[in-house]
């Protein structure tokens, strides 16, 4: 007689969505770079919000998966079918992965969570250089004897696709030099050792504070919403697009948390309601801000239907690049 | 002298009580996360930054150092007892501190790790101390040229500095090389010699391997010389630690080269690791006591660890001042320096003064502070060398097995170490040296990517390498370095032959 009463006062005072699923374990956040990196600097800040607002009472633990550029978190992820504890963060790398090794591997064997945002990217040049806009640079790569090179971060992703995209739609020839990281390619620009870097906003700011880098434009449809100054004189909001300067290259990289395959939609539910949560603190929107991250959430359908129009996007550009391995 | 102030400041802020807590703390932590191979100063680091969140910056990242500190003397002990490094750059101090130990001077090792640890680090702190911005610019001169030939000064010095087989170090080598290619390359992003195997993709983790070839292949000695009760002879005095101090006068000219060579390596980013064994291989060649090395010579502990030491510390200045994390556990203070919301890069000196120079007056104290703590242990460190090999043998596997899979919490990293402890065993028995391997397998991957780097950018022209002022003057070093040893082998041949004539 006593448990149906409980039952009953527990619907009677709805505490009845209480009783969905919730973490029972800690959650492990995957990470497919290493410490320091913009993604892990992202799921750092989840943590430390989530565990500083008491969004969950489950631990919350960042784990690092750097090696073969994310596809090591991705086997591993994949490895933990129906273990709705493990989270990946990811990239455009969901994507680019699979298609560019001969991995085992697609962006449909996870459970999409939540895209968090969006990221930028610029062309930076060495703050002392004399091209002042993309124009200059394309005359100057055109007029130079030595290719002029470029770098980024990781060979055939994000970084290396732009640059291909600027070679192209300038008709120029840049060389493409990849690195381990935006940190490093960002050092080797400010040391001139690169003509420039196709960097996100994130990975350039330090020196661009510093003085020893600056942007030219952005691969956007529209500037950056930040209009708050970075430097002594110019916001994000103050670097023309690409495009109005001539050069028509767009690009834009998601930032989003998945599950693993195989989990309940009560699984998925509870994360997207977590997600939700942290995207609308304050401390979300300063990361946001710092970052010069675009707040971009979408989750359910949506997020599919997003996912499957960049997927045909990047299956493209790397057929075009000659980068498809399956 | 505007330095000098800031700094007295800092000492002002990290002196506070409850900083100082934070330091102690730190240290005890560090040590503890040192002595467990594999746990190591990144994860020790990364596990505990989530609770400093609330903390001001100041005591968060005095106390996150502290840990950083601590791990990094914690490491010294796992190698010198128990032929375990547990972070790579402590590989060099297992080739004379554990022989010592063996012969029942573990105290008079650990001692010496312990002090040349701090007298590398003090160095380290007083370079960033006084001439903080002139030597972070100084980074900004190496692009992937520089890199590779910092890289090849390291080959160089190591390999030319021999004293074994030249053959045998070179095949060792090689070896080393062949894995430290598997896995992604990162240039082109393909998979190489992964065999469609996604473990091998990961290609092979230095821990991994160092702990099998080390501290496994150790235990399947001595368990061949069976299990013979080495330590019985070690005392438990605290009386060995001033002994030990009363030699150091003695090694002065090795300390001093060793944090010479430490804190060009930690600023010029070529990092601990390779300062660890340029230290040694130095030391090796130009020590009077240079054909006792690999016997349980004391020298051969100083000079890696002061080494070590003063290019990790140095290494903070990159760090700091550029925002390029010259460690895997520099890399995780960098990320939480973020989350504090401090942009790491050339304007946090400028912008942050009170936490840039908190932070440095805790290097001095954090260091102090973790020698006083280390000191104190040693009497305890090496009385575990009177526990009977029998008893202890299978805790050191255990915990090496603890280790090997807390690096990538995979089951195959044990398989590994296990494969690792018979390669490190067939070596010994067939007397090919294990640190050529070991140092290609650390800097071989890095060593060609920069190389490559190079290449791309001058468009296959090998003239990069004697492009500028900098880079040929490294490039000719190292082939110096490279070709003395066989020059002078053969300068002394000759005049062997004249005086026996």
């Amino acid at each position: 007689m006593f448990r149906p009463a409980i039952a009953l006062v527990a619907l009677a005072s709805g505490i009845g969505p209480a009783m969905a699923w919730e973490p029972t374990r800690p959650i492990e956040i995957v990470v497919p770079f290493s410490p320091g990196g913009a993604s892990d600097q992202m799921a750092r800040t989840i943590q430390g919000i989530i565990q500083k607002n008491g969004f969950t009472k489950a631990p919350i633990v960042v784990v690092n998966k750097p090696a073969a550029a994310g596809a090591e978190a991705m086997m591993e992820i994949k490895g933990a079918e129906g273990d709705p504890q493990k989270l990946l963060t990811t990239s455009t790398g969901v994507f680019l992965t699979p298609m560019t090794t001969k991995l085992d591997l697609a962006w449909t064997d996870y459970t999409p969570v939540a895209m968090l945002a969006e990221d930028a990217f610029a062309l930076w040049v060495n703050a002392g250089a004399p091209y002042q806009s993309a124009q200059d640079f394309v005359e100057a790569a055109k007029a130079s004897g030595a290719p002029l090179k470029v770098g980024g971060t990781g060979s055939k992703r994000e970084d290396q696709l732009i640059a291909l995209g600027v070679n192209k739609a300038a008709g120029i020839n840049t060389i493409y030099i990849p690195h381990t990281g935006g940190g490093q390619a960002s050092t080797q620009l400010a040391g001139q050792h690169l003509d420039a870097t196709t960097n996100n906003p994130a990975e350039e700011v330090a020196n661009w504070r510093g003085g020893a880098t600056r942007p030219l434009c952005v691969f956007s449809a529209e500037a950056l919403p930040y209009t708050e100054k970075v430097t002594e004189d110019e916001s994000w909001h103050d670097i023309p697009t690409c495009a109005s300067q001539g050069l028509d290259v767009q690009y834009q990289m998601l930032r989003g948390i998945f599950l693993p395959g195989g989990v309940t939609s009560e699984q998925q539910a509870y994360y997207v309601d977590l997600f939700t949560k942290v995207s609308e603190t304050d401390e979300w929107k300063e990361y946001l801000e710092r970052s010069a991250l675009l707040p971009e959430f979408r989750s359910g359908e949506d997020f599919v239907t997003y996912l499957q129009g960049e997927e045909e996007k990047h299956r493209a550009m790397l057929s075009d690049a000659g980068f498809l391995v399956q | 002298m505007e330095n000098i102030q800031a700094l007295m400041q800092g000492f002002e802020l990290a002196l506070s009580m409850h900083n100082i807590l934070y330091m102690i703390l730190g240290v005890l932590l560090g040590i503890v996360v040192g002595v467990l191979p594999g746990l190591g100063g990144p994860n020790g680091v990364a596990i505990l930054l989530p609770l400093t969140f609330g903390m001001d910056p100041t005591s968060a990242i005095i106390l996150l150092s502290s840990i950083y500190w601590g791990a990094l003397f914690g490491g010294a002990i796992t190698s010198i007892l128990f032929n375990i490094p547990g972070e790579a750059w402590s590989v060099a101090t297992t080739f004379d501190g554990y022989p010592m130990a063996q012969q029942g001077r573990a105290g008079e090792a650990l001692t010496a790790a312990f002090t040349a640890s701090f007298i590398g680090a003090i160095c380290g702190v007083l370079l960033i101390t006084l001439v903080a911005p002139l030597v972070a610019s100084f980074a900004l001169r190496f692009g992937p040229a520089e890199f590779f030939a910092v890289y090849l000064l390291t080959f160089c010095s190591f390999i030319g500095m021999g004293r074994e087989n030249r053959g045998k170090i070179g095949i060792s080598l090689c070896i080393g090389f062949l894995l430290a290619a598997v896995g992604m390359d990162s240039i082109s992003g393909d998979m190489r010699m992964t065999w469609g195997s996604g473990e091998l993709m990961r290609g092979f983790d230095f821990l991994v391997v160092v702990i099998g070839l080390f501290g496994v292949s150790e235990i399947l000695m001595t368990v061949e010389e069976g299990l013979e009760f080495k330590g019985k002879n070690a005392r438990i005095q605290m009386t060995v630690v001033l002994k030990t101090w009363a030699q150091m006068p003695r090694h002065f000219v090795t300390l001093v080269r060793s944090c010479a060579v430490g804190m060009w390596m930690g600023v010029t980013p070529g990092g601990a690791i390779a300062a660890s064994f340029m230290g040694y291989g130095l030391a090796r060649r130009f020590s009077r006591n240079g054909p006792n090395f690999g016997k349980g010579e004391i020298e051969g502990v100083l000079a890696p660890e002061t080494a070590a030491h003063a290019a990790g510390t140095s290494a903070l200045l990159p760090m700091l001042s550029l925002g390029i994390p010259g460690s895997a556990t520099a890399a995780v203070l960098l990320g939480g320096l973020m989350i504090w919301g401090l942009q790491p890069g050339p304007l946090l000196f400028v912008e942050q003064k009170d936490f840039v120079w908190g932070l440095i007056a805790s290097m001095y104290l954090g260091n102090l502070a973790g020698l006083i703590i280390v000191l104190l242990t040693v009497p305890l460190f090496a009385a575990i060398m009177r526990v009977p090999f029998g008893m202890v043998a299978p805790l050191i596997l255990m915990v090496c097995a603890i280790g090997a899979y807390t690096i990538a919490n995979s089951i195959f990293d044990i398989w590994l170490m296990l494969g690792f402890g018979i390669v490190g065993y067939v070596f010994k028995k067939l007397d090919y040296p294990l640190a050529p391997m070991v140092l290609a397998l650390v800097l071989g991957d890095r060593a060609e990517e920069a190389f490559r780097m190079a290449m791309l950018g001058s468009g296959g022209d090998v003239g990069v390498f004697a492009a500028n002022g900098l880079v040929s003057t490294l490039i000719v070093f190292a082939l110096t370095l490279l070709l003395w040893g066989p020059i002078s082998d053969l300068m002394a041949r000759l005049r062997g032959k004249v005086a026996t004539e």
